[in-house]
Order: structure tokens, then sequence, then C-alpha cells
């Protein structure tokens, strides 16, 4: 519960870095000790969050108990609370049952307006429980069998998604090769620890502070591997043979929303002609059409320079950029490799 | 297509070699009069070049067997061909190889089980022969051919692509029923056309290919065989003399083509080949048929020869004295006829909807003859209606697609049904056209591109689009702080009319000439633009000049949103705005309203080497498109196709 918990005081700072920090330990603690003590009071809009979670019996208690599972992906405990909503729920007729699950729903994605792949498998979700045929003509409890039936699918399938894109991926990796990595993907992070387990000789340059757990995990394996600044990326791309990225969401443009940072790295990857490979489970497909970078909602970070900042001086903290489609070589799904513009079909094929 | 997503292949395998058949360059210039298949009514002719067409037709042979084969190695190649063979309309032979074939907007891999995959990544770049039936276009090959056309659907090539990713078409050979002698080519091997027993989808096949050729060795004539190379490839001889000089592009010609003699082979869904108006003798014929009487214009500009052109002005008097004659025409419609004619009626909707009232009218007081069918009857009126309309002004890709709704809703009418029953459920399916596919979609299409307004936009639209308009007022409306600029161009100004519009609301505008869109272009934060219709490749088309602006916020990287209701999109492709387009009074642009002091083109008729031209739709290539707003959401250019498919269905079983 600590991630959520500064998340709800500190307005500032965006609960979807607060889980990014959780899960792959973005920065050291001290500025969080800095951040948490310029809080203010409580803001209102986030009370609102608080009461929903009474209302509502325990999604979020439920997401959190996953979500606190190390290998879980906040999407995948989204959709196992979800599915808990399902067989826990004491609704007698099925427009209930809806209802409840619709809630459950706009609860989660109230928890954390500003991640993607939560919304986007909430959404999904729901999508692919409520549209089947069966529940028409079926008694209440079997529909409802039927339901928790496809929620396990679902949540197995997106439990299994990542072991896919590692395998799909494979080909791709070649002998002697060397790939920049940018942030921290546990879905890259299989990819490469796939290859590395089949033998591949590859080299990993790591960027950005995040880059220290990979690299860490990485050495762990015997991979050889490089930290790179950020700003240095340009100067070791000639080095690159290819680009993987991973994504908080895909977007129906087919360019991804990710950690900040990726679109320049695309953007001299595109320029010096090499691939860019996103590795991207399926739901985080998300309905989104961002015109440009500031078409999303801001999702804040602290930024610490190290040294103290004078107070006319305005730091741009947004924590993640959009990188349109057409610096994005292939994206690696569980639904196959694709290309960017087949997102936009498969949404298409999901949602109408 | 898309550059930018081409996949980067070299990377991955440093030599890779694989056949590739598909849509497809045969290579650098230089190859371009390689033979293709000969004409069976004259065998021995050396072969026209075929590297032009579009035809996506092709047989490959398998390679090694173009070695030493020949004449009469017939039966041998034959059950040989079979298993490495792609025929038909878009399968291509895709690359197998570890490379990301991208493959525009189809899936490389689909799952994990295929097993595309399975070789390592050296042994999987060879020469595979084994084919993958597989749409779209292949990226990697264009781009081992450089901005080559893509095209030489019918040609047969192998490709060994060296570590440059150049494709030297190694060996091109073509079937053929009719001529066995080959022609040898010097390229880096000696090809042999090999006779082998056509199958249907050859003969068809090679008719396509040599309506095709036909047409490239037309085009290739009338450049003066620029691109002829000095192997002896002669195209003219190839044409036939019957045919007329024909500088319609290839695309229109092979249309024209597709209503030859092969009729009964031509799939039910093929679109219906346009009347070319540079073929004299057809337009005779529907001249004779014709209500309407046009004149046709003099001084017609030379590429846009095969559009009709009349003289404005001379048929609606002519058409108002017809009015009380009886005539198969319903009232209503030739009533809708005479609006298009005098321009009353001009935006797409309006002019569908029209359309549709119209027609609705009719059936309604339509009485089924006696001993004849409501279905068959009412459809064969219908269309008399149509060509009628079409005689009035060319029929837009919207209207065409009402038409088909509404025919196959005639089509599958129950037969139980009592003919005032019938006709009740026509009206009602139309209104439920009007409403649902025109009104309630331009809601929908309002409530998605609202959301990409942001206080403090300028936003700029060109000419005056109903769906457009309708986002601005209610963006206004919902209190967002923006500004509009209007960009008009002249002869018709339709967008003085949505700036009075607009400022009668309140709406803060700016209202300018697309002379200056450039400079206006920097302080404008989106586009909005309307379309007349969406091709299934993400081409808009819609009122000329549209594609400028387009072009220039794409060079200053301002977002271009098209909006467009799904009702008008068309599975058709258009690769420019020449072979389907349409020709406004030129007289509209000679002469400047309200200014009789401008008056240097008067009597430009008689001006023997002056043409004018007054084109009404242009094309704009996805390129320059942000992004689609639609009844559908929000989508990109490139999941046009996937919306033709997905509901171009449902669009006619509403």
């Amino acid at each position: 519960m600590e991630g959520e918990a500064p998340s709800m005081e500190n307005p500032k700072i965006s609960a979807y870095y607060q889980t990014r920090l959780a899960h792959f330990g973005v920065v050291s603690t001290e500025w969080l000790a800095q951040a948490q003590s310029a809080t203010k009071p409580i803001p209102s809009s986030s009370t609102d969050a608080y009461t929903d979670k009474d209302a509502n019996f325990s999604v979020i208690d439920e997401f959190n108990r996953w979500r606190n599972h190390p290998d879980l992906a906040e999407a995948v405990a989204a959709i196992r609370a979800l599915a808990a909503v399902i067989s826990s729920s004491k609704a007698s007729t099925m427009m209930q049952l809806e209802i409840e699950l619709k809630n459950a729903s706009d609860t989660l994605k109230a928890w954390d307006t500003t991640s993607i792949s939560l919304t986007a498998a909430s959404d999904l979700f729901m999508r692919y429980v409520t549209r089947t045929s069966a529940l028409e003509f079926e008694d209440f409890n079997s529909a409802k069998a039927r339901l928790i039936e496809r929620a396990d699918k679902f949540g197995e399938i997106s439990y299994k998604a990542r072991k896919v894109i590692g395998m799909l991926s494979q080909d791709f990796i070649f002998d002697g090769c060397t790939i920049l990595v940018h942030g921290f993907s546990r879905v890259v992070f299989e990819v490469l620890k796939l290859a590395a387990h089949n033998k591949k000789r590859f080299r990993v340059f790591c960027t950005d502070r995040t880059g220290l757990r990979l690299s860490n995990e990485l050495a762990k394996l015997d991979v050889p591997v490089k930290l790179v600044i950020d700003s240095a990326v340009a100067y070791t791309m000639d080095d690159v043979d290819m680009v993987f990225v991973g994504a908080d969401g895909v977007v129906e443009s087919g360019g991804i929303i990710n950690m900040m940072g990726t679109y320049q790295i695309a953007l001299v990857a595109k320029s010096m002609n090499k691939p860019v490979y996103v590795a991207a489970e399926s739901y985080k497909f998300a309905r989104h059409y961002p015109l440009d970078q500031k078409d999303l909602a801001p999702a804040l970070r602290p930024v610490d320079f190290g040294v103290p900042i004078p107070s006319k001086v305005e730091v741009e903290c947004s924590a993640r950029d959009y990188t349109p489609p057409q610096y994005l070589t292939l994206l690696f799904t569980d639904l196959g490799v694709l290309t960017p513009s087949v997102v936009s079909d498969e949404l298409i094929q999901l949602y109408l | 297509m898309d550059p930018p997503r081409r996949a980067p292949r070299t990377i991955i395998d440093p030599v890779p070699k694989f056949r590739q058949v598909g849509f497809f360059a045969p290579g650098a210039p230089p190859d371009r009069s390689l033979s293709g298949p000969p004409d069976p009514t004259h065998p021995s002719h050396p072969i026209a070049d075929t590297s032009a067409s579009l035809s996506p037709v092709m047989i490959p042979p398998p390679r090694h067997l173009s070695d030493n084969l020949t004449l009469h190695a017939r039966s041998a190649a034959v059950p040989r061909r079979a298993e490495s063979i792609t025929v038909g309309g878009s399968n291509s032979d895709a690359p197998v190889s570890p490379a990301p074939s991208s493959s525009y907007s189809s899936r490389v891999v689909v799952g994990g089980d295929r097993g595309f995959f399975d070789g390592k990544g050296n042994d999987a770049g060879k020469v595979v022969a084994s084919s993958f039936p597989r749409g779209g276009f292949d990226l990697t090959a264009l781009k081992g051919n450089g901005a080559v056309v893509p095209a030489s659907g019918l040609t047969t090539v192998s490709v060994v692509n060296d570590s440059l990713g150049i494709g030297i078409p190694e060996k091109e050979k073509a079937s053929k029923g009719g001529g066995s002698a080959g022609e040898m080519k010097d390229q880096s091997t000696n090809s042999k056309q090999e006779k082998p027993k056509p199958t249907k989808a050859e003969r068809r096949a090679l008719q396509e290919a040599q309506r095709a050729a036909k047409a490239a060795a037309k085009g290739e004539g009338n450049k003066a065989s620029a691109t002829a190379t000095s192997v002896n490839a002669k195209p003219a001889k190839a044409v036939k003399p019957a045919q007329k000089a024909d500088n319609a592009s290839v695309a229109a010609t092979e249309k024209k083509g597709s209503d030859f003699p092969h009729e009964k082979d031509r799939k039910k869904d093929a679109p219906q080949p346009r009347l070319q108006y540079d073929d004299k003798s057809r337009v005779e014929k529907a001249k004779r048929r014709s209500i309407v009487k046009h004149t046709e214009a003099r001084n017609r500009v030379e590429l846009f020869r095969h559009l009709p052109q009349y003289e404005h002005g001379s048929q609606l008097p002519d058409l108002e004295a017809k009015f009380f004659d009886l005539y198969p025409v319903h009232p209503a419609v030739y009533k809708v006829g005479l609006q298009y004619i005098s321009g009353d009626i001009s935006g797409g909707n309006d002019r569908c909807i029209a359309m549709l009232q119209a027609f609705q009218e009719a059936i309604k007081d339509y009485k089924v003859p006696p001993e004849k069918s409501l279905g068959r009857d009412l459809t064969a009126k219908i269309g008399s209606y149509v060509s009628f309309l079409i005689e009035c002004r060319p029929l837009s890709i919207s209207m065409g697609n009402a038409i088909r709704f509404l025919k196959s809703q005639i089509a599958k009418l129950p037969l139980t049904l009592s003919e005032s029953e019938a006709k009740t459920s026509l009206q009602s399916d139309i209104e439920r056209f009007i409403n649902e596919k025109i009104i309630l979609a331009n809601k929908v299409i309002v409530k998605h591109a609202v959301t990409k307004i942001r206080d403090g936009d300028v936003l700029l639209t060109y000419g005056s689009s109903l769906a457009v308009e309708m986002i601005l007022l209610h963006a206004h409306e919902l209190g967002k702080q923006f500004r509009v600029v209007i960009v008009d161009s002249r002869p018709k100004l339709r967008g003085q009319q949505l700036l009075r519009r607009l400022v009668e609301k309140g709406l803060n505008c700016t209202y300018t000439h697309i002379n200056a869109v450039s400079y206006i272009m920097h302080e404008v934060s989106r586009v909005f633009l309307g379309a007349e219709s969406i091709l299934s490749n993400g081409t808009v088309y819609s009122r000329v000049g549209t594609a400028s602006v387009a072009m220039v916020a794409h060079a200053s990287r301002v977002p271009v949103i098209v909006c467009c209701e799904a009702y008008k999109f068309h599975e058709r492709v258009q690769l420019d705005s020449i072979c389907s387009n349409e020709l406004g009074d030129p007289d509209a642009i000679s002469s400047v309203q309200g200014r009789v002091d401008v008056n240097h083109l008067d009597g430009w008729s008689d001006i023997e080497n002056l043409q004018l031209l007054n084109l009404i739709y242009d094309a704009m290539p996805s390129d320059y498109v942000s992004m689609i707003v639609t009844d559908y959401g929000m989508v990109p250019p490139t999941s046009v196709p996937v919306i033709v498919r997905e509901y171009g269905r449902e669009q006619v079983w509403i």
C-alpha cells in the first residue's frame, strides 16, 4: 500500500510515476522524502477516490493485493481484481452484475487517471467479458459462471502475454548485435532474458536511471551491459543495431506512450536508420489518439537536478512522452508481430 | 505509401536472398523494358513494356526452371510450377526471411504458433520457394527498388537482393496462351518464354496483362519512349491499331479496358468502368441515349480529356422546357437534377440527401407495372434515374454508396411483401440511411473531434464543410476559447458562407484566401478539413485546394484532422487526382465576379492554344493526414480499409 499513499496525498506526482517507482526503483528515496515534506493537505479531488472506495467493497484492495505481486503488471492486477469482483458479487441479475462490474472498473480507472494501461485493460476486460453472445438465453448462474470463466481466461492470456512476446521476438535478436534499451520494461527484460537463455550473443546499452536496474539484472545473466546517459544516445547510436523499448500504452495511431525519452531515442534511431522495436502486451492498446505531445493527460514526476533550483525557473517534469508511429518499426505483442498500423485495426475490431 | 514505416531489413541478415513476387517494381529504370506477356494475336512480336502496369495478377515460375528450359519443356514445367506459383489477386509471395517485412497494415506473424520465423536468422534468408499468400504491398521489396511505381503485377520476377538491398530482376517471365517465341533479355541470365497450358486464372492474368501492356505501351509511346532502353523492346508494336491514342493515366486505361470482351470473367464487385470521354465511339453512343443535351466544350486540357467537360449554361433552359413532357424521369428526380445543374445543391451531403429524398418521392408514386416484379422493375427504374442524375452532374462517391445501399435494399425485399408494404419499407430504409449515416454520423464526429480542441487553439479550415462547421459551433457552445482561420478560394468562395454563419454565432474568425495559407499556417495549431470521400489507401478526395492546405500544414508540423462520415468511404484506390475527377465550368475562373474590368480572358474559347482548367476535386495522400474523425471514432488513415471491410457490408445490410 506504500505506493498508493503518496499518490493520494501528493497531487504533484502522478500515480503513474509512483507505480513505476515502486516497481522499478526509478530513483532513490531522497526525492520522495522531499516531495512528501512539501505535501499540502489532501486536495478535494482525491477524496472522491476514497468515497468510491468505501462504497465499493474492495476492488482497490483486491487490486493492491495483486499489484504487490512483483511480476504482475498493473494492468494484469486490475484484470485479476475485476475478475474477483465478478466471483464475489452478490448480484442476482445480469444487469446488476454488469453495473457492479462497471462501477468497479470506473473506480479502478479513477484510482489512477494517468495510467493508460490501467484504463485500457479495464475497458478491454469489460469488452471481453461482457460481449458473449451466450449471455442472453442462459440462467443467471450459468451465465455468471461463464463470465468468471472468461474473466479467468482473459487474466491468463494477459499473464502469459509476456512469454509469447519473448518467444516472438527471439528471431529479431541475432548473434553479435547491440541493443539499446530505454528504461526498464518487464517485457523487454523478458525478451532479453530469453535471448540470453537461448545462448544468443548480444550486447545491451541501457539508458537512464531506470536502466540501472536493468543493467543489474542483465549483469546477473552475464550479458555485457553498458550504461549510457540519456544525452549520449545519439553518440552511441552508431554502434547500436536496434532499439528496444517497452510501452505504457499503445495508442490508436500505432504510436506509443512511454517513459520520457523514448521519443527522442526513436527520432535519433530513425535518422540513423536503426529499427525501433516495441514490446507491449495487447492489453495496453488504448483508445486514445494523441495528436502531439501536449495532447496527453500529463503525468508528472519530480525532477531532481541535485542542486537547488532558483524559484523563478520552471522545471519540465512530465514523466512520459508520445512516440508517433512513423518512428516505430514493429510492435511485438501477444497478438503477433505487428506494424504500427495494425494497432488501430485491432482496436476497431475490439471496440466496435 | 508510407516510407517511414518501412522496416530496415539489412541489419538482420547481411545477405538476404529471397524470391519476391508481388506488387513491386521489377527493377531499376534500365530494366523497365523487359519482356512482358505477348499479345496472342501477334505471337511472335516483341513484348511491350509492362513495368508500368498495375495488374495484380502474376504467375511466377520457379527460378531454376528458367535456366535451361527450352521451349519444348512445357510438360515438365507445368507440375513444377504448381508448387511455387501464386496466382490471383493480391496474393504475393512474401519474402520469408527473419527480416520484418512491413506489409502495409498486414500482420507479419500472427500468433506464436505459426512458425514463420522458425529458422535461425541465417538459413531462413536463403531462397525459399514456398509461398505464403498474404495481401498487401510488400514494402521491403519496394525499398530495394527505390521509388519506382509499385507496378508490374503481371511480370514474374525472381529477385536476388544483395546486401545493398538493390533488387536485380534476374528473371522475368510471363505465361501466355498463344505465343511461344520468347524474347531474350540479357540481364543476368537468359529468359525464355514457356508455353504452359493456361488455366482459367492464368488466362485471366494474361488478358489483364495484355491490357495493361497496351496501356503501358501507349503511355510509353506518348512519352516518346524516354524510358525505353537499348534493348529491342518495341512498345508501339503491341498497340492494336484499333485503339486510339489515349492520354488517360494507366489506371484509367485499365479501368476502361476491363469492359472489353471479358465481362463474364469480371468479378461482380469490380468497379464499374467509367466512361472515358476521350473514347469517341462510346461518347457518341452515350450521347444518343442521354436526356440532357450537352454541348461539348472546346479547348479541353489535354490531360483531362477523359473527363466530361461541357459548355455550361446551355442545358438548363432546354431541360426546363422538357419538364412537362411525358418523360420517364420522376418530377422529384427531375427537380433535383436541375438543381445539380444550376448548382443550387452542391455540398456532398446535401446532394446525397436531396437525391435520396427524391428517390423516396419516386418510390411513393411508383406503381408496379403488370406482369413485372417490383424488385426488378424498381431497380431498373432507379437505375434510369441515376443515369439521368449522372448526366446532370457526375455522381459523388457518397451518392454512389447511397445508391448501392438502396439497390441492395430493393434486392433483399421479401417476395411475400405486398406492394405498399414494400414501398413503405423502402421509404423508411431511406429515411434511416439519412438519419443514421449522415445526421447521426455528423453528431458522433462532432463529439469526437471536439475533444481535440483545447483552449487557446487556432483552428484552420478550408472551404465549407458541414462536419467542421458543426464541430466549431459545438466547441464554441462548450465555451472553449479558440480562434478560427477560414481559408477560401475562388471561384466558389464557399468559405464566405461559413464565415458568415460562424461570425453570427460569435466566433472569433480570420478570413483569408489560399494564397496566404503558408503565411497564416505558423499561427495555426490544428487544421480541420472536410472530405468528399476517403479511399481505401487513405487518400482523401476533397474540394480542390484541400491537398495544398494539408501539404502546407504537414510541412509546418500542424496536425491535419479530416472529418468524414463513414458512408463516404470507398474501397477504391486512387493515386492522383487526374484519372478520376470532375471538371467545373472554365468560365468561372476566367472572370471575376463583380469585376467587369478584369476581362483579360474574355473570349478565351476562341483562342486555339489556350485551355482553362477548373478542377473540382483533388486527392491528398494519406501522409498528410494525422487523423480521420469518422462515426467509428478517431482512426489513422491506415485504418480506412478496415472500416470499409468491417462496416461496408453493414452499410449495405443496415
